[in-house]
């Protein structure tokens, strides 16, 4: 088994990245649309790492803390929307929460 | 105690502001007793004010009180500030004091009216205003009075506005002073632009010392004067005082005595040294306006029928004289007319408004006559008010107006011919008045049948509420003159009072053939005076005389009509014009821009599905096109 290389890190950072980008377009469920959310921001916390020991820069490193951070934020705030709506209604696709349209 | 002058326009405020909201709660005569209460504690502070000044030395008295910043704006700073100083509480005093006596004849006059606590209500906002205009240190805080006043002209003018006629007279003060306005404001516009700041002291002080061009000087002058003719009823815009007749009589009164027309000759007398350092022409268009409006509202005067008309014409006339004064450089001999004037011209207002309250509702004097039997009281109050303003030494009047004409004569022969000829045509036309009113046969016997519901129609004399008010001006227009005797230096009371304000400007005619034949001038001026009365009485009361009353000066001249058609013809179609261009060109471009978005808008929107994996696909492809954008520019690179 070869030393990974960060090429190798990166190429697990694009496939994880066009795996939730996919998921986020093609899944209607709300809680799965958000993992895949979650699964591309993870991937690009993995390139950030990955970058950064290249590098030997620090500065990409702290950047995903910041990235977890914002992300903890946001699924508590999302958590919390999804289920409150999940209230009001019976089933939920994303595709039912229509009332912005133009 | 002067620190305490911003109580003085506070108290008028506060009781309207509790009238506003428990006026109808309170009830009839208390609201009145309430309004007039705080008009003569307004009053009562004013007169500390006057003694706390009195005892400064002379050149000390000019207090400013700042309230707070009103308007900072960059390097436009302007506060609320009051300005005690001989001038304003000159000016105070009598707004206070007569604005007083008015509020307590008001209880009698309109008791019994549906609309009572709304009544003083308006009375004690014009009143504020009237103390925010006279007492502001600057031209915004006097604006600020100055539309005030404006504002309660056109609430009280047409009081009565089921009455359709007073509903359009009040309109018509209303429009005809918002042109005057146009006058002050632009002039305030001028003196920021030019001084840099706007409170008279600055203005005054700049004009003086040569640090802004002549031009501005003149064009702050000149523009102040178009404020000053709209709010003081002179040619070519009096036309509104006669029509503001339609109010009740204490509001005529209030108008034409202590608050609104006087506030163009306080406004011209405190920026005296601005008019003194303007072109010649300035001062002299002043003088000649003024003069004008003397001479022609007196003789519109001669043929009025109604009693108030005649008083309105009276007005008119007697301010003609105050804009001589100041023109002709004599700011003292136009506040000592001004305040004797207030004194006279209150009376003879209240006095009407007597005679009008016993003749329930009468105001034609043809309808008039011998009621000096009936209301005793009330003529002989009248009677002295006529003295007082023809000009019959030893009344208030003939003194002050006597000072004007020996200030006019020095300066233009013309000018003190004209104001001659109109001292003769007042005395004439006021004791037409008199004899119509409380002499000669009764006539209102003919106008009881027209009552019909009154039955047994008799005037009667008005409750001691009204008369009290009558009797104190009465006395007032009697001794009034003392203020300021010709005789002696020591008798200039009002001079030396006025003195600090006034010295930048004052003209003096010292050593000239007018003050030193100034008994001469006085001699005449009783001649001329005594022939008025003498020319009325063979007229209507001994009929040696045909009464000369030609429809042209019934109609004033044409003067009212000619207005009404050029602004009804030409002026409607120029406005519908402008109307038209506005709604046409203006709208059109702003509606235009509008419907150019919505279409666009109408356009775009169907690309907000409200999907969220559409959006979501919209942006991968977008990250797409970026990043191949990229890509392709580092590969060229």
């Amino acid at each position: 088994m070869p030393e990974p290389t960060t090429l190798s890190y990166l190429v697990v950072a694009a496939l994880l990245f066009v795996v939730g980008a996919f998921g986020v377009m093609v899944r209607r469920n709300p809680l799965v649309m958000f993992m895949c959310i979650e699964l591309m921001l993870n991937a690009v916390n993995l390139s950030f790492v990955a970058l950064a020991g290249e590098l030997t820069d620090i500065d990409g490193q702290s950047l995903v803390f910041f990235v977890l951070v914002v992300a903890a934020a946001e699924v508590v705030v999302g958590l919390g929307l999804i289920v409150a709506i999940m209230r009001n209604r019976s089933s939920l696709t994303a595709d039912d929460l229509a009332e912005l349209k133009g | 105690m002067t620190d305490l002058v911003w109580l003085v326009p506070f108290l008028p405020l506060v009781g309207g502001l509790t009238l506003m909201v428990f006026g109808a709660r309170i009830g009839e005569p208390r609201t009145g007793w309430l309004a007039t209460l705080m008009s003569a504690s307004s009053f009562v502070l004013t007169v500390l004010v006057y003694f706390d000044l009195l005892g400064m030395p002379a050149e000390e008295r000019s207090h400013v009180v700042s309230l707070f910043s009103w308007i900072p704006v960059g390097s436009l700073q302007i506060d609320f500030a009051l300005l005690a100083d001989p001038l304003s509480i000159t000016m105070a005093l009598f707004v206070t004091g007569i604005g007083s006596l008015i509020h307590l004849y008001s209880i009698g006059y309109m008791h019994g009216d549906p609309k009572f606590s709304k009544f003083f209500l308006y009375l004690n906002l014009f009143v504020f205003s009237m103390l925010a205009l006279v007492l502001g240190e600057n031209l915004v805080v006097t604006f600020l009075g100055w539309e005030g006043v404006g504002a309660c002209s056109y609430f009280l003018i047409s009081f009565w506005h089921t009455r359709e006629s007073a509903a359009v007279a009040g309109k018509k003060a209303f429009v005809t002073n918002r042109i005057g306005d146009w006058g002050v404001m632009t002039a305030m516009f001028v003196a920021f632009s030019v001084v840099g700041s706007v409170s008279y002291k600055a203005i005054n002080e700049a004009a003086q010392e040569g640090t802004i061009s002549r031009s501005a000087v003149s064009a702050i002058a000149i523009l102040l004067f178009v404020g000053a003719c709209g709010k003081s009823a002179q040619l070519p815009l009096y036309f509104w005082l006669p029509d503001a007749m339609e109010g009740p009589t204490p509001v005529s009164a209030l108008i034409h005595a202590a608050t609104m027309v006087t506030a163009g000759v306080f406004l011209m007398t405190r920026v005296g040294p601005v008019l003194a350092e303007s072109y010649g022409w300035v001062p002299d268009t002043v003088a000649v306006v003024g003069a004008a409006t003397a001479l022609f509202a007196a003789t519109i005067a001669v043929a009025q029928h109604d009693i108030k008309r005649v008083l309105a014409y009276s007005t008119v006339s007697q301010l003609g004289f105050m804009f001589l004064a100041v023109g002709s450089g004599a700011y003292v001999a136009a506040m000592f007319h001004m305040v004797t004037h207030s004194f006279f011209k209150a009376l003879l207002f209240l006095g009407s408004g007597s005679v009008i309250h016993g003749l329930h509702h009468e105001q034609d004097m043809r309808k008039m006559g011998a009621l000096r039997a009936a209301m005793p009281v009330t003529a002989l109050t009248f009677i002295i008010g006529w003295l007082a303003i023809a000009g019959v030494p030893p009344f208030a009047g003939f003194w002050s107006k006597d000072e004007i004409l020996l200030y006019v004569y020095a300066d233009n022969r013309l000018l003190y011919a004209i104001g001659m000829v109109t001292a003769l045509l007042t005395a004439y036309y006021m004791t037409r008045q008199v004899i119509l009113v409380f002499f000669g046969e009764a006539r209102w016997h003919d106008a009881s049948g027209e009552h019909g519901a009154h039955g047994d129609f008799r005037p009667h004399e008005s409750p001691k509420v009204m008369l009290v008010p009558l009797v104190v001006l009465s006395v007032l227009s009697v001794v009034g003159g003392g203020m300021q005797l010709p005789f002696s230096k020591d008798l200039h009371f009002l001079g030396h009072w006025l003195e600090p304000v006034v010295e930048e400007a004052e003209r003096s005619i010292k050593g000239t053939w007018a003050d030193e034949n100034k008994y001469v001038l006085l001699g005449v001026a009783v001649v001329v005076a005594l022939a008025g009365i003498a020319l009325s009485v063979a007229a209507y009361a001994k009929r040696r005389l045909p009464a000369v009353e030609p429809t042209v000066l019934e109609n004033a001249w044409f003067y009212d009509a000619t207005v009404a058609r050029l602004v009804g013809g030409p002026g409607a179609a120029s406005f519908r014009g402008v109307t038209t261009f506005d709604a046409r060109v203006v709208d059109g471009a702003v509606n235009g821009a509008g419907a150019v978005a919505r279409g666009l808008g109408g356009v775009v929107r169907r690309s907000q599905t409200g999907f969220v994996r559409a959006y979501a696909v919209f942006i991968a492809l977008g990250a797409v096109v970026l990043l191949a954008w990229f890509v392709w520019r580092g590969w060229l690179a």
